[in-house]
């Protein structure tokens, strides 16, 4: 299965990497990518325009599909995901309040965007903690408190679009719309890094977080510290998310649909499930790339569009036709 | 390796629940829990398990008891439904779990299975379960977890007579074999009669009588503490036998 999934990754990024704009053979964008020789213009547009592009789509899709799949099992919520608690929406106010009001830190302007998108998902992270955990950090809690914060973020970023001028607003929309073409070999280690990062700190806690799906009480008698593990589990997803969204904007539907697929796939050992998450979210979201190029000719869609739109229908498909009760 | 409750009490809020119980536990023998709803048992049982505080003292061989010499099987749980049998099993042992399941795990795991007679579900997802199968699973958990120290909360609340048949049976013999405490709670006085060791009937969160299944299941005890008229018959190998016959005082 896992041979299966690595080889339709490849096959995705090939397809990623061979449609665009300009219409070039797929076998010569294979044989660039393989670095054997070919027109200089076909290595210049898939070595720096369309690979990092492809590939981004895999990493990012891999820490929403992983992110997610985090978030649903610490919060026992099969609706949990980086996007419906507000953890998005904080990237994306921290975003635009940079590109409306110029509001950051002090670094330089083209980091300015990404770092307070990484500093307001943390804070929507700690806020979700907080609030959630104020009394004690149930999973009901802290759902609860995520769907408030993701009201909150969203209302503040729809107040900063109505004193926008008009060319911060059209950033603010396409930044929110979600979109990998400004996507770099540099942004694109950094995305990696953060995935590769996140691999320790599962191999640790995998089978604590299985514990976890026989809930709270069940997880603690079993000798699991719940309250610790939910918080280094909140510090990954604000890490992941937060480092997605500052690079790609807010892109919905992934995070929630990969841990449904990969659950559907091989259940919820976390052994299991999470890396399916990553693959399968890593592939959702190059198929995206290729259909944002493709459907529209000439032109490139916002690729959150293009995951809802096409994403929604077949996951409602996937829920309607499987017999099993899953969630 | 004794457990010694002293003056164990607990409150919910401004309720007190358990008011001072003082109990043992011996190796090898099992402690039957009875008493009417909201007397206290699955308090009792959650506050050994360490998931309640508590006030008084409770000794395991000279020192405080320590949540990973229970197995413990809670009354009610959560059954996701996207986990296997032998994923839910395997966790009793999550302390000593790598990535790779190693063959003693795996191989202690089946073993319990087989013993409880749902090896043949082990790849089943626990959302396909009846609930008595579920039972059994997280019985089979608290057995994997090699406890010293074993509590179960109506283990047998959900089975067809046959089940619990062989599921007293299991851990009456895993109880001797292993010499572990064994502190079991059960509505069915018969069961409790037949399978414990010692028993001991709770009445609005205080100790009413514990002592041998004979010296404490009888008609008085059950009238007191359960509100109910009941003839003590013997069978003819020996074992009592309650037989009720109609609710008397309201408790």
């Amino acid at each position: 299965m896992l041979l299966a999934a690595l080889a339709a990754l490849m096959v995705a990024v090939l397809l990623d990497a061979a449609t665009g704009p300009a219409r070039l053979p797929l076998g010569a964008v294979a044989r660039a990518v393989l670095g054997q020789l070919v027109d200089d213009s076909v290595q210049a547009i898939v070595w720096s325009i369309r690979l990092p592009v492809a590939l981004m789509a895999l990493a990012v899709g891999a820490a929403l599909g992983l992110s997610g799949a985090i978030m649903q099992t610490i919060l026992n919520n099969p609706l949990a995901s980086s996007y419906t608690l507000g953890i998005s929406a904080g990237a994306g106010f921290g975003a635009s309040l940079v590109i409306v009001l110029g509001a950051s830190l002090p670094v330089p302007e083209a980091y300015a965007i990404p770092l307070n998108a990484v500093l307001f998902s943390g804070l929507a992270c700690a806020g979700v903690y907080l609030i959630g955990g104020a009394r004690a950090a149930t999973a009901e809690g802290l759902v609860l408190a995520g769907i408030a914060l993701l009201f909150l973020f969203q209302a503040l970023t729809s107040l900063l679009q109505m004193v926008a001028s008009p060319e911060s607003l059209q950033q603010v929309v396409f930044w929110l719309f979600g979109s990998l073409q400004k996507s770099t070999w540099s942004k694109l280690w950094i995305m990696a890094a953060v995935l590769g990062l996140s691999v320790p700190f599962l191999l640790r806690d995998v089978w604590a977080l299985t514990a976890l799906k026989l809930g709270d009480a069940r997880a603690a008698a079993l000798g699991v510290p719940v309250r610790a593990l939910r918080l280094r589990a909140f510090v990954l997803i604000s890490v992941l998310t937060g480092v997605a969204v500052a690079f790609v904007g807010t892109i919905g539907f992934v995070g929630l649909v990969a841990p449904h697929l990969a659950r559907m796939a091989i259940g919820e050992d976390q052994r299991g499930f999470l890396p399916a998450s990553a693959l399968l979210g890593a592939l959702l979201l190059s198929l995206a790339s290729v259909a944002s190029k493709t459907l529209s000719p000439g032109a490139i869609l916002p690729i959150g569009i293009v995951t809802s739109l096409i994403g929604v229908p077949v996951f409602i498909w996937m829920v309607l036709r499987t017999r099993r009760s899953y969630w | 390796m004794t457990i010694e409750i002293n003056a164990l009490q607990v409150r919910y809020g401004a309720r007190t629940v358990l008011h001072g119980l003082t109990l043992s536990l011996r190796p090898g023998r099992v402690l039957g829990v009875v008493g009417p709803n909201g007397s206290g048992k699955s308090t009792l049982v959650k506050a050994l398990a360490g998931q309640l505080l508590y006030a008084g003292t409770v000794q395991f061989d000279g020192s405080a008891l320590r949540p990973k010499s229970v197995g413990y099987m809670p009354q009610d749980v959560q059954a996701p439904a996207a986990l296997t049998v032998l994923d839910v099993a395997l966790l009793g042992r999550i302390g000593r779990l790598r990535l790779k399941v190693s063959a003693q795990d795996l191989d202690a795991v089946q073993q319990v299975l087989q013993q409880l007679g749902v090896a043949d579900l082990a790849g089943r997802y626990l959302g396909e379960l009846s609930g008595g199968q579920r039972q059994l699973v997280f019985l089979a958990q608290a057995l994997v977890s090699e406890p010293k120290v074993l509590l179960l909360d109506e283990p047998i609340s959900a089975l067809d007579i046959r089940h619990q048949l062989e599921v007293l049976h299991v851990v009456q013999a895993t109880t001797l074999a292993r010499g572990l405490c064994t502190l079991m709670v059960l509505h069915d006085l018969n069961a409790a009669a037949r399978f414990a060791d010692e028993v001991a009937i709770l009445h609005e969160g205080r100790l009413l009588a514990c002592g041998l299944p004979e010296q404490v299941l009888t008609a008085a005890y059950v009238a007191q503490a359960f509100g109910v008229e009941a003839e003590a018959l013997r069978c003819q190998d020996g074992t009592g036998v309650l037989v009720p016959r109609r609710p008397s005082v309201p408790v």
